[in-house]
């Protein structure tokens, strides 16, 4: 009995030393990746028998794999999932051997799950990319090495399956490796390795094979049991992106996170971004000890000599050694939505426990993640990649990806949904010559906010009105504008002082620069709300006629200006009755000189929310409608 | 190992405290569902490091379904006294009035009633808008697939098909008003690794764990633990005392105890290396109906 309790103790000890490899398996349905990972965790032993009996047991109902067991099984958790036998997200698998222990991310090989497959990879160190030694390299290996290489995983392993039924030829062995290399030179993965295998009959899984005297490598398992890792992290750059700000009382002020790269030591000069003041490391806190350095992915709690303001998202960094500080940057992007990427949008960026917002202002190219070839497109769909420009509203503190995969990666959050609708690998600095024209360097941050010696209500009560705007959206050629321009006359005549906004008058000076694409479009716009907030914030009340073509850009634009005094107004025009009306457009458009055209080549979403909707030919009574709008809300007159 | 590397066990906790930190930092109303079994044990611990020298930010909350073994509550006293816990205890006061109880109602409509609505409840009541829970992502099929932070919607319920991606260490923790999250921080931990940390750390757990003689009826297969009267007579009068453990803690009713000499936790992982039930067979509840963990889990149970 003693005996036995010393080797329970000794095991575990051992055990508790272990270190932790994760890696992602990619391939296809049929290639047997699931048979490998059933085996893996089956011949080491971490499978209890009653999820045998139950793997054998379900079997019998739905299994393709005949009399044998279907390993498969034991990992498609979902109900529906199992019924058309295909896994469809990412699962997560574990077992551990006497030297490691391992996480497997279990992901999908089809077409549309790209998604998945990257979700899987972000947090991988080794990849296992199946190829059926039957059909050799094809279209999806070539998709998924791609994406292992776009994700940064630096160990490949090449598990070369099915040599069973090639019996078991070092020749098909050799042709596969070879045309693998020649395709995978064009990537970015420094260490690639091969392995011929049976995952049905075991060969070359846990044991050696008995069938393939000619390989001399390492089996799978060991193989993943000796590969070393731990020098992939970065421990030269010290980023260390503040996650939680720890105040228990009024002594202690410590400065929570997760070591993203780099060593942070007691006693070390730490420059804090932004605001770039110095100080000293004075204590390293953890729960167990203090300690005098920590290392990537510790979680600690640090303390500085000095009473320096420090929030969430600003970082840690040694003095020497910055990392970008920049509101732009270019990224590859892969788009996880299941909704069509929109430029107008303005997303929710998050980066190493940084938050803002984000704009993508230029879409450089797409890749065909099959051919790896590039193509010009303006718009992004589920599971699609490409090189983008991005600009946020504060400075983000960033290095490329490739150097970096905590401060190079980040996620786009739909503003309206919340989705997580795109992740992103940084690539470099654009260089500030290739920034579209539009874009400032200014820093929002160093602008101080004056503040009028005016209250709104002093205003108000001058002017008898209130500073808000009146909106009106419809086609080009609805009769918009008539509408606007009578509007002002009448408001004029009443006494009241309106501005008229309309796309001539804004595209001639202010924004002339900006063109009609969809993203220069909705920047248009952006300008139009902040000069309607200038206004409105003088008690001076804006008409606003422009094409506004959908939702999310008319949300926006009611944010900027606020809510509570944005009016729309919609002027439901027939495209016939557009077309008759102002011709010139349409034409250029149906000639193919001109496009961008709402209502033609860009779709025009009728508004959900306007507050009153016109028609085109009824010009003298939609004006009184607006008047008698105005007086019942107390716009104008207030009184 | 370098010194620049952390072992197994060390990542993990490092993970988990990046989460519940998150968590802190993105929500208003946190809180940590506490189970009183041992992976909430390693969670409450696994929170007072994060927060360490302050005190855990956010309250704990645990569902009494009125079922629970005695000792377990005895434990949950002690220790919310001994550590100061900001600790909320709630229960379906509707259900527990007119007696639901699994020996009354059968297993599926007390969980339902009294564990998952009265969770529903709870949660509503508060106005949380993240909750901590224990699960593991090697327990069950169904969890192997679910995201560290996730999603659900204004009736708690979890869509497999509608998960948002999660990459990276970068959680998404944006929700509309009435959404919330549920966040598994120890998601990645084995069931070895539960038990190494406990013993790593000594964080204490509910004795029930450790074998002791024990008044059991096996009914159905299944050893269920005498915890006091409201278990019919019929059965009561059928109890043996065997030497027993429980491998999860619930409801008493429908908690099997396996007969075991582990008194100590490595005794506990010798067993279970070489046992031939995996850790939920236990429970009662999962037999109830094919995936039934997974419908749960669509139904806001965790």
């Amino acid at each position: 009995m003693t005996d036995k309790k010393l080797n329970i103790q000794d095991f575990l000890n051992q055990d508790q030393k272990k270190d932790l490899l994760r890696l992602l398996t990619a391939g296809s349905v049929d290639d047997g990746k699931s048979t490998l990972i059933g085996r893996l965790m089956f011949d080491s032993k971490m499978l209890y028998e009653d999820q045998l009996e139950a793997l054998q047991r379900d079997s019998k109902r739905v299994g393709h794999a005949g009399e044998d067991i279907d390993y498969a099984l034991l990992l498609d958790g979902l109900k529906a999932e199992r019924e058309q036998g295909i896994t469809i997200d990412v699962a997560y698998r574990y077992f551990s051997t006497a030297k490691r222990k391992f996480i497997i991310a279990d992901t999908p090989g089809h077409e549309q799950y790209t998604r998945n497959m990257v979700t899987g990879a972000s947090t991988a160190n080794l990849a296992i990319i199946l190829i059926d030694a039957r059909y050799g390299v094809i279209t999806q290996t070539k998709r998924h090495t791609f994406l292992v290489s776009l994700l940064g995983i630096k160990h490949v392993v090449v598990a070369i399956n099915k040599m069973d039924l090639v019996d078991f030829s070092q020749q098909t062995f050799d042709n596969i490796r070879s045309d693998y290399e020649s395709f995978v030179a064009q990537l970015d993965i420094p260490d690639i390795n091969f392995i011929p295998i049976s995952a049905l009959k075991g060969d070359n899984v846990v044991e050696p094979s008995k069938n393939m005297d000619w390989y001399h490598g390492n089996c799978m398992l060991e193989f993943l049991e000796t590969i070393h890792i731990s020098s992939d992290r970065n421990f030269t750059d010290l980023r260390y992106p503040v996650q939680y700000v720890l105040r228990p009382d009024i002594k202690f002020r410590g400065f929570s996170t997760s070591v993203a790269s780099g060593i942070i030591s007691k006693g070390d000069e730490v420059m804090v971004l932004p605001s770039l003041k110095k100080s000293k490391v004075k204590s390293i806190v953890t729960y167990d000890k203090e300690l005098d350095y920590a290392f990537p992915p510790q979680s600690v709690t640090v303390t500085l000599e000095d009473e320096i303001d420090i929030s969430r998202g600003d970082m840690l960094v040694h003095p020497d050694n910055l990392p970008r500080i920049e509101r732009q940057f270019e990224a590859m992007l892969v788009w996880m939505d299941e909704t069509q990427m929109n430029l107008s949008t303005q997303f929710y960026i998050k980066h190493a426990n940084n938050s803002a917002k984000a704009r993508i202002d230029q879409i450089k190219y797409k890749v065909d993640v099959n051919t790896l070839e590039k193509s010009n497109n303006e718009n992004f769909n589920l599971n699609e990649i490409g090189r983008v420009v991005i600009t946020t509203t504060k400075p983000m503190f960033f290095d490329p990806y490739k150097k970096n995969r905590q401060t190079g990666s980040f996620i786009l959050i739909d503003p309206v949904s919340h989705n997580t609708c795109a992740v992103g690998m940084i690539i470099d600095r654009l260089s500030s010559k290739n920034l579209p024209s539009r874009i400032t360097d200014v820093d929002k941050e160093n602008i101080a906010m004056g503040k009028s010696l005016i209250q709104s209500g002093e205003r108000q009560e001058k002017l008898n009105q209130k500073g808000e705007t009146i909106w009106i959206t419809g086609l080009h050629g609805s009769g918009k504008n008539e509408l606007a321009f009578s509007l002002e006359k009448k408001l004029f005549e009443n006494g009241a002082t309106a501005v008229l906004l309309d796309g001539s008058s804004v595209r001639f000076g202010i924004n002339r620069e900006l063109d009609y694409s969809p993203a220069d479009r909705a920047e248009n716009l952006r300008r139009v709300a902040h000069i309607c907030k200038l206004l409105n914030d003088q008690g001076i009340i804006t008409i606003c006629s422009f094409i506004s073509r959908n939702d999310s850009l008319r949300k926006q634009i009611a944010e900027i200006i606020g809510k509570e005094r944005f009016h729309m107004f919609y002027m439901n025009a027939p495209l016939e009755y557009c077309k008759n009306n102002k011709p010139e457009l349409y034409d250029l458009v149906e000639q193919g000189k001109a496009k961008n055209l709402p209502g033609v080549d860009l779709e025009y979403e009728k508004p959900t929310n306007a507050k009153m909707e016109f028609k085109p030919e009824e010009n003298e009574s939609n004006i009184d409608k607006i008047l008698d709008y105005l007086a019942v809300n107390k716009v104008f007159p207030t009184k | 190992m370098n010194e620049y590397s952390l072992t197994n066990l060390r990542e993990l906790e490092a993970e988990a405290i990046h989460i519940i930190r998150e968590v802190a930092a993105e929500f208003e109303n946190p809180v940590m569902l506490y189970s009183i079994g041992k992976d909430s044990s390693v969670m409450v611990r696994l929170a007072e490091k994060a927060f360490y020298p302050g005190k855990v930010p956010f309250p704990l909350m645990h569902i009494d379904s009125k079922w629970k073994f005695k000792e377990m509550i005895d434990f949950r006293e002690k220790y919310a006294k001994e550590k100061g816990w900001d600790l909320i205890v709630h229960h379906n006061k509707e259900g527990f009035e007119s007696g639901v109880g699994p020996f009354s109602h059968g297993s599926k409509v007390h969980t339902d009633l009294m564990k998952t609505q009265a969770l529903l409840a709870g949660l509503d009541k508060y106005k949380f808008d993240a909750a901590f829970g224990g699960a593991r992502r090697d327990e069950e099929k169904s969890r192997a697939k679910e995201r560290i932070f996730s999603f659900r919607d204004k009736f708690h319920q979890w869509d497999p098909k509608n998960q948002r991606p999660e990459l990276w260490n970068i959680y998404n923790a944006r929700v509309q008003k009435g959404e919330s999250i549920r966040v598994f921080p120890i998601s990645n931990w084995t069931e070895l690794d539960i038990w190494q940390y406990i013993r790593l750390e000594n964080i204490p757990i509910v004795p029930l764990y450790f074998a002791k003689e024990r008044p059991v009826v096996d009914m159905d297969g299944s050893l269920i633990m005498v915890d006091d009267e409201r278990m019919p007579k019929e059965l009561r009068d059928k109890a043996e005392m065997r030497k027993v453990r429980f491998r999860t803690l619930g409801c008493y009713p429908l908690t099997g105890a396996i007969e075991s000499d582990a008194e100590t936790i490595e005794e506990i992982v010798e067993e279970m290396m070489t046992v031939t039930v995996s850790e939920r067979t236990t429970r009662v509840i999962d037999f109830d109906q094919e995936a039934s963990m997974e419908q749960k889990k669509r139904e806001g149970y965790f």
